[in-house]
Formats: structure tokens, sequence, C-alpha cells
């Protein structure tokens, strides 16, 4: 027995040194791999992000450089806090609030710790860096944005959170992406890839040299740049006349599907959310619920187009032949229907189709809708001929395009009346689709690119942000026009009428000398639940409009908010907007005039005034002395000039 | 029976071994100790190129060993011994101290390290003292020979503060327990050091109160009862004991050691405490650890440890090398090294088994042992089973001293395996 002794411990102790050794190794193992091997420093080298130019090759957003300080939990060891927090000009609680936040997110991996510090502060930062261990200094790049207009369209970076990093793991905590407008569209493609750099530490955490020499290294892939289809110019001249009321305009040309200017108001300047600020500015736009700066008005503002709409009616009408363009129908201030009435402000008479485009007649234009949908053996099928229609020029669908954000809007069509009215159904339910009131919900940008399709004479390019990337091609949904159901010879005769509309009609006030201008005014009933009351706003102001008639360069659909008449606002800034951008001089001076000293910001007080208060023809506009109006942006100021 | 071609006679299968484990060995220390490109394999001012050269002029000791008359050592074992002794005692006046252990000597350029030779002649020396037809270790006389024979060197290498090594010297007990040394002194030993980590663990009272249950448990289940007052004595040398522990680990012991033995037997209550106490005493164990699990399964390959390439376990070419081989070669190659310390440990002891003479057992069983004891040490210290000692890997750790002496150490016995068929 006794020579077993050692033999058994010998062997005992062979087999718990193997248990242990498959517990510490691949029961509980901690396997490193590159990523989180604490003995490898991962140093991100971050691409320049991708310029963005407008459709000139004016720059409007380039980078500047940034260094955020990074700490990675299980690294950090006890250091002098208040040196630290004297450093970083933070305090106390924020430091323990930040390394809270970092350990939640991840012990291992770096979160920022303060972000975007200044040049000055960088300096006198890295110097000391070495004694804290644990916090390391990312270098970084920021937008600088080269202009103070656009923040709509060109739209920000920001830190991604938790949730972006769970839906695309190629970021990391303190990465920066797009987050709004042409930098969240073009994220990808402006971000280019980040290369990785593993540098060997040692116990010290001092770096020893690169891992295996470098071979799993990778470069980064610079950003692209981006040409976008804007004209500065004319985005900045919009966003200017814009000034003292909400809204949006979007042009577009015809011939491209490019957007020329998107402006919505009121907006704010890009450069106050970038770096440090941001989140502070962020905060107080995105609390702003009134305002609302940061909603895309012309993108995502859902309104009744009003007016405008009687041109969509008038083709479909034309395209069913249930009128003809000489046919005359009477108006007798208004439309009866059953025993009700639709008023009208044309002013009696017999009208043809250009004159009722001119005077906006809505007794022509509630004949000719019922009409279409009475044309089919019953009206469900004819507002489903007459839905259809009006889907195929982009209307209540998103547009597919290539913005952030965006908005079905609404076009009724049977389904949508079956659940509304089970039982019977009626073309004179849906009477006020024939003025571009009732169900019917558009987008501004959805509006323009009706007027581009009818500039177009029958056909539109999907509404696009994009003209050029870097090294590749478009994609075909913004190269291939689309078609519409209406047949090309019936848009002379509405495009007629909308000439009609500035030479005589609502429009005639507002002339450019030298250009053939086609537009439609619209003044829009809106209402508002105040203490949940609903209540009758002012009107909002409507203007479509496309120039010149032959080969048309801009289509366009200005919407002011509460703005009353089509022509009094929406109408004074279309024409401007056209004359800016075909003719690229101001001669209705008076106009911009009028624009700049009159402001609605008492129209939109009223409502959360708390008192009673009257409307539309009711309202005192409110001048702002010339003085008090800020000046032209650069952008439109240089060619002005010239 | 043997080939009577001399060559042959030697036992391959622990030579194989042996050369297995310090080539692998030094595969480990080239890994752990380049930095940046290697450029000369022998290279004498970098650690692998040290070894390297150890390990070839531990060929030429072989040969030299070998060829000398298996009788020579037997009957020179009381000189080397006493040569052993001399050396050791000579470090307090020509040591040198590394790491606050004056256990070197400075041969200007290179260091020896004559503890590590210590083993060798110890183990000569009892081999040689309880084969004496005279002796009967069944005697508490001679046993108390063998005691001081063993305990001479023991206490000479503690008094240079190289406690590791000291306690290789417990190895002998599996020798003379082997040859008949009484089971009574393994039941005491086995009861004194349960005593003691249960009086560390939990306390005295609960120790007490535990040794009571067992010691009046087994007097009563006694037919023929002996006098009371025998387990009365017995409790009350245990509580001495007890006490004796608990008052050397509150105030005796330095305080790194004591530190090591909190971690071990997880003392302090407070998690966070202990967490801290790891980071700080323990950190080369945490580190080793960390370095050993990070290998996993098939480890991250030969030269690509990234925790070994950034220096993160200390000592890692010495006393910690076996966190590199857990790192680079995961746990097949970390199994693969502890099955072939189990393979030549017990080679070396069933041959010991099979010696004709007992000097020639008893001396192939105290190399099992000491080569047993080094293993368990060392790598049950890597892994955080045992309190933290300073104690190399046999054939593994780098050291000239220490491969030399486990080189005579093998390698006398392996000649005089050889000698077997000569003997009677």
């Amino acid at each position: 027995m006794r020579q077993f002794l050692l033999f058994i411990s010998v062997i005992l102790v062979g087999i718990i040194f193997t248990v242990r050794l498959f517990y510490l190794q691949v029961y509980n193992s901690d396997a490193d791999s590159i990523l989180n091997d604490n003995a490898i420093r991962k140093v991100y080298d971050y691409p320049k992000r991708g310029f963005v130019y407008d459709r000139n090759g004016k720059l409007l957003v380039a980078n500047q450089p940034s260094y955020d300080v990074m700490v990675i939990p299980r690294e950090v060891e006890p250091l002098d806090t208040l040196e630290f927090c004297r450093l970083l000009k933070i305090d106390k609680e924020r430091f323990d609030k930040q390394l809270k936040k970092a350990k939640h997110y991840s012990w291992r991996l770096p979160s920022p710790f303060v972000s975007h510090l200044s040049k000055e502060d960088y300096a006198v930062l890295q110097e000391k860096m070495r004694k804290f261990t644990g916090f390391h200094i990312q270098k970084r790049s920021l937008r600088q944005y080269e202009t103070t207009i656009g923040a709509n369209v060109l739209g920000d970076i920001g830190e991604v959170n938790n949730r972006d990093i769970a839906n695309d793991p190629y970021y990391k905590m303190g990465d920066l992406m797009g987050k709004q407008g042409v930098e969240k569209s073009y994220d990808t493609i402006l971000r280019g890839r980040k290369g990785i750099k593993f540098i060997q530490k040692d116990r010290f955490n001092r770096n020893i040299g690169p891992y295996k020499e470098g071979t799993l290294d990778t470069v980064p892939e610079q950003g692209k740049d981006i040409k976008i289809t804007i004209d500065s110019e004319l985005q900045a001249y919009g966003e200017w006349l814009m000034q003292n009321k909400r809204g949006g305009i979007i042009a577009i040309e015809p011939g491209t599907g490019e957007i020329l200017a998107m402006i919505a108001a009121p907006t704010y300047n890009p450069n106050d959310l970038v770096g440090r600020k941001r989140s502070k500015n962020y905060t107080k736009l995105y609390n702003d619920s009134i305002a609302k700066p940061l909603f895309n008005r012309s993108l995502q503002g859902v309104y009744s187009p009003g007016s405008p709409f009687k041109l969509m009616n008038a083709l479909i009408a034309l395209q069913e032949g249930v009128v003809t363009t000489n046919e005359k129908i009477a108006c007798k201030n208004g439309y009866n229907y059953g025993n009700r009435h639709m008023g009208c402000h044309c002013g009696s008479g017999l009208r043809d189709m250009s004159l009722g485009i001119q005077k906006s007649c809505n007794a022509y234009f509630a004949t000719v809708y019922r009409r279409i949908l009475e044309k089919a053996d019953n009206s469900r099928e004819g507002i489903e001929v007459w839905s259809n229609h009006a889907k195929s020029f982009g209307l209540g669908n998103f547009l597919n395009n290539d913005l952030a954000v965006g908005q079905k809007g609404r076009i009724p069509d049977k389904a949508y009346y079956q659940r509304a009215y089970p039982e019977r159904f009626y073309s004179t339910y849906t009477i006020s689709n024939a003025i571009g009131q009732g169900e019917v919900l558009t987008t501004p940008i959805q509006l323009a690119n009706m007027i581009a399709a009818i500039a177009n004479r029958g056909f539109y390019y999907t509404p696009h942000i994009v003209k050029a990337i870097e090294g590749e091609t478009l994609p075909e949904n913004f190269t291939k026009p689309k078609y519409t159901t209406i047949d090309k010879e019936h848009f002379e005769p509405v495009i007629e009428g909308m000439l009609e509309v500035y030479k005589k009609g609502t429009a005639s006030s507002l002339q450019v000398e030298g250009i053939d201008i086609c537009g439609k005014t619209g003044t829009v009933e809106n209402f508002m639940k105040i203490d949940s009351v609903k209540t009758q706003l002012t009107d909002h102001s409507i203007f479509v409009a496309f120039a010149p008639k032959d080969n048309p360069k801009i289509a366009l659909a200005v919407f002011v908010e509460n703005g009353y008449f089509g022509s009094r606002f929406a109408g004074k800034i279309a024409s401007l907007m056209i004359e800016k951008y075909v003719n690229k001089t101001i001669t209705r001076k008076d106009l911009e005039k009028w624009l700049l000293t009159h402001s609605l910001e008492n129209e939109y007080a009223k409502p959360y005034s708390g008192e009673p208060f009257q409307i539309n023809r009711g309202s005192q506009y409110q001048v702002i002395p010339m003085e008090d109006v800020i000046d032209l942006p650069e952008e439109a100021k240089t060619k002005l000039q010239r | 029976m043997r080939q009577t071609d001399r060559h042959f006679k030697f036992d391959w299968i622990t030579i194989v071994l042996f050369f297995m484990l310090a080539g692998f060995g030094w595969l480990n220390i080239l890994s752990a100790s380049h930095t940046g490109e290697i450029i000369d394999y022998l290279s004498f001012t970098e650690f692998y190129g040290k070894q390297l050269i150890f390990i070839i002029l531990s060929v030429v000791l072989i040969i030299l060993m070998l060829s000398i008359d298996a009788k020579f050592y037997e009957r020179f074992s009381s000189v080397i011994y006493f040569a052993s002794l001399l050396s050791l005692v000579g470090l307090f006046i020509f040591g040198k101290s590394i790491n606050g252990a004056t256990s070197w000597y400075d041969l200007g350029g290179m260091t020896l390290q004559p503890s590590e030779f210590a083993k060798a002649a110890t183990a000569l020396a009892v081999a040689k003292y309880v084969s004496d037809l005279q002796t009967d270790i069944r005697q508490f006389k001679h046993q108390i020979r063998i005691f001081i024979i063993i305990v001479i060197p023991a206490f000479l290498i503690l008094l240079q503060k190289d406690a590791g090594s000291t306690l290789v010297y417990g190895a002998f007990f599996f020798v003379l327990y082997r040859e008949g040394l009484p089971k009574i002194y393994l039941i005491i030993g086995s009861l004194l050091i349960g005593l003691a980590i249960c009086a560390l663990k939990f306390g005295v009272v609960i120790t007490m109160f535990i040794s009571a249950i067992i010691v009046f448990g087994y007097y009563f289940s006694k037919k023929k009862k002996p006098s009371f007052i025998q387990p009365i004595i017995t409790l009350t040398i245990a509580l001495l004991i007890s006490f004796l522990v608990r008052f050397t680990y509150d105030t005796l012991l330095p305080f790194h050691q004591k530190d090591r033995i909190t971690i071990w037997l997880s003392l302090e209550k407070d998690a966070a405490k202990l967490e801290q106490m790891k980071k700080k005493a323990a950190y080369n164990l945490l580190e080793s650890e960390k370095a050993i699990s990070a290998g996993g399964w098939k480890g991250k390959g030969f030269m690509e440890g990234t925790r070994t390439t950034g220096k993160f376990v200390p000592e890692q070419h010495t006393d910690y090398i076996f966190t590199t081989v857990g790192e680079e070669w995961g746990f097949i190659g970390s199994f693969a090294v502890v099955l072939v310390f189990v393979l030549l440990i017990l080679r070396i002891l069933h041959l010991a088994e099979l010696q004709k003479s007992q000097f020639s057992r008893v001396y192939g069983y105290s190399v099992g042992a000491i080569l047993f004891i080094h293993f368990l040490i060392n790598i049950g210290m890597v892994m955080g089973l045992i309190p933290t000692i300073g104690i190399p890997l046999p054939l593994f750790s780098y050291g000239g001293s220490g491969l030399w002496g486990f080189t005579i150490l093998v390698f006398i016995f392996v000649k005089l395996d050889s000698n077997r068929i000569n003997e009677w």
C-alpha cells in the first residue's frame, strides 16, 4: 500500500490540474478576440467625412478637427480627480455620471467621456494624459458649415446612441453619424469606412508596437464628396423671404426632378448643431413644440392642397372625357347639390376650363368632379378611377426619394370610402375633394412634384436631393421618367388656364416682366383644437407655379401657414423665387419689401394668447420696420450684385 | 531483459520526456522573453539565448554524468552532501541578493544558485542513510537523524529567505513514508494541515467545536475506552495549535504572505475589498489567471500571445512560465504539459520501484517526489489553487542553476537505473 500514496497523489494532482485548466480555459474562458483583448489597443482612424457641395459647386459642408476624451472603465486606475476635472472643465458630479454611463455601456470598450474639446484644452490635456490611465484622446472630425442656410437640407451629425449601435455594429460608442437631412440619407457614403490600427500594449498601458506588424490593420476609406441639387443662392433667398413666417417651399427642376430649393421655416443656423453646443441647442430646438424648427414643413407638413388641386381635377376630367375645354358651366355664386350649397368667390357667370382655373371657380370644379365619379356605374368605381389618376402624379404615397423624412399624404380611394361610408356612397359626399379641401391631403413636395409633372406635360422624375456622388452613378429611380395616366394633349388647356391666372386671374398682381409664369393660388381653411374646441384659424396661403411656360426651368409649391389668400404671401414668394432663379435679378422689389416687412408672428401667437381673436379678413398684419429685417444671407448676395 | 548494448540500458522514455519538457519550455521562454526581432538564438544578452546555451551545456553535463560509474554516487554521497551544505553556508558570506533572497553566487556575468543542487545532494544523503543496513526507519532515533539530514539544508535555505525552495524538502516525507515511516506521521500531518486551514477559515471556536466532535466521536466509538484524559489532552493541543496558527497569521506573518493566504482562502468577507486586494497584492495571480484563461481551447498560437508579448504577467519567463503555455497553446497545450509531467514523474516512480538496490530506489523515489512538489506548487500557484509561493517549474522556468539542478537530479537516477542489472 505504501508505494501507492505518491502514485495516487501524482495522478490526483494531474486530474485536479486538468479540471482547473478546463474550468479556466474552456468552461469559464475569457478567450480574447482581437477586438476585446485588453493587451491590444484599438486605435480607430477616422476618415475624412465627405464634403457637400451645392449644384453650382459651392462648398457647403466641410470638416474641422475635434478631440474627444475616451475612457475604458476597466483600465481606469485611481487618479487625481480634481485635477482631471479641472483640465476637462467639468465638475465631480459630471465625472461620476460619465464614468457610470461608460461602465453601463461596456467595461472594456472605449466610451466618450468628454466630447469635442477645444484645441486649447486639448493642447494642455495632451501633456498630462499619461497620468490618467484608462483615458485617452480620440481625434475626430466635426462638420464645418461654410454657410448659415439649409439646416433642414444639410442636416447634422451627432453621436450614435445604443439603438444605432445595435442596428449597425459598424458604429462604436462615440462615433458620429448623420442624424438629419443629407447627412442622414447619405451617411454611409459621406462617412467612408474607418480604419483600425491594432497596437500591442504592455502592462503599463504603453504602446510597444504594432500588433502582428500591422498586418491586420485596415486603412480608412475616405468618405465620398457629394454634390446636392440645391441652388444655395435660391435656397438662401427663399429662407430670407420666409423670415417671420412658417411654412415650406419646394422648388424642382422639372426636366430632372432635382430639388433646387427646400425651405422649411422657421429654420436655424446649421452651425448651432456642431460640437459641444449641439446637445444644448438641439434640445432647445426640439422642445420648441409650437414653431417646431426641426419639423421640415416642406417634406413633413401635411396640408389640404386647396385650389391647386383643381388642376388635377381638370386633368382627370379631360382624360376621362367628361368635359371639353370649351364647355361652359354656370356658376351661381356657388354650387348647389341636393339641398346644400358650396360657396364661390369667382363672381358668378359662365366658365369654360380656362376661366374656371383662372378664377378658381368652385362651381366649375364641383360639376366636373361629380361627372368624373358618376361616369362609371357607381361612384365607388368612379372614385377609384379618379384616385388612380391622382396617384400617378406621386400623390398619396411616399415619393421614394433620398430625403431623410417624408409623409404619405392622402388620396382617398374606393377602399377608403368603403370604410367611411359602408352603406351608401354618392359623389356629393366627397364634393370637397373637387376643390382640394375634403379628404385630400398633400405635402408641399408632392404638390411641387405635381406641378413639375404638369410642366413636363405628363411625366415627372422622382424629386431628389443628390446631384452627383464622387465616383458613382445615380440610381435609375432618379433618372427614369415616371409617366402619369393623363395624355399629353390634355395638359395644354390646363397650362393655358394657369398662364391666365397670372395674366388676368388671382395672381395678376404678381406678374414678372419677361417670364411666362403659370401658377395657381390656393387658400386653405384650417382648424385647430383650442381647449378642445375646434376653432378655425386664418387660412393657409398656397401657391404653385412653374416657369417659363415653354421649356420650364422651375416648378414650385409655396406654403405659408395662416397667410390667408394664396396671392398674398405664397404667390409673392413664388414670383420672386421664379424671377430670382430664371432671371437672376429681382425687378419686383416692391413684392420683396412687402414680404420682408410683413410678419405673421402675431397670427401664430393668436391661438396661444388665451383671448378671442379674429381671422382672415379680421386679421391685422404685423408690419416690421425695414431696419429689423434680417440681412440677405451672403450666399444670395454675391450673385445679386454681379 | 535489457539488451547488452550499453547505450540502450538507459531508460529512453525518461530521457525523451525530459527533453520534451526542456525543449517545449525553451520555446515558451523564447516567446515570453523576446522583444522585437530575434537575431541570435544564442544571444548571451537575452533570456532565451542564455537558456539555449544552458540546455546545450546540460547535454554535456548529462554525458559526463552518465559516463561516471554508478557506484560513485553512492560512495561519495556524503561528500557531495557536505560539499553542498558548505556551498549553502558560503552564501552567508559571498552570496548575492536577488529579489530579497540571498541565494546566488555571482560568478562574474553569471550566477549560480546552490540550493538547486542541494536537492540532489540531500536526496543522495537520504538514500545513503536509509539504505544503510543498520538503519531502521521505524526507530525514532533514526527518524531524528534523517530529519536532521533533511532539515539542515532546508533551514539554511529558509534563512536565505527562499521559502519556496524550503518547501521542496517536504517531498522527502513521501520517500520516508514509502520506506516505512509509521502511519501516525501521515495522520498527524494531515490533521495538522486540516486544523490549520480550518482555524484560518472558520476561526478558533468553530475549529474547536469540530475537533471536539471528531475526537469524542472517535473516543466513544472505541469499545475499549482508554483514559478519559486522552481526548482532553488532544483537544488542548488542538486548541493551542489553532491559536498559534491564528497568531502567526494575524501578527507574525509578513504582509505579502498574509495577503496571499487571505486571497487563497477568501478570508476577506467583503467581496469588493477582496477584489481590490486581488488587484493589488495578487496582481501576478490575477494576470496569470487571465492569461491562461485568454488561451481558450487552442490558444493564440506560438509567439502570438498578446499578454505574453505585452509582458502583462511579471516574471513570466521564470515562475510564471506556465501562463505562456496557457495563453499561446490553450487547453490542449497546457493539458499536454500537465500530462507529460505526470508521465515523467510516474515513470521515475515506476523505475524506482523496480530497483533492486534500496539506495537506487530511495534516490529514485526522492527524484519523483521532488519533481512532484515543484509541479504541484508551481502550476497550482499560477492557476490560483495554492497560495503564491515562488518556486520554478522544472525544466520550463528560465535559469541555468535550476535546469542543471534538475538535470543532475534526474540523470543520476538514469545512471543508477542503467546499472540495475549489475546489482544483486
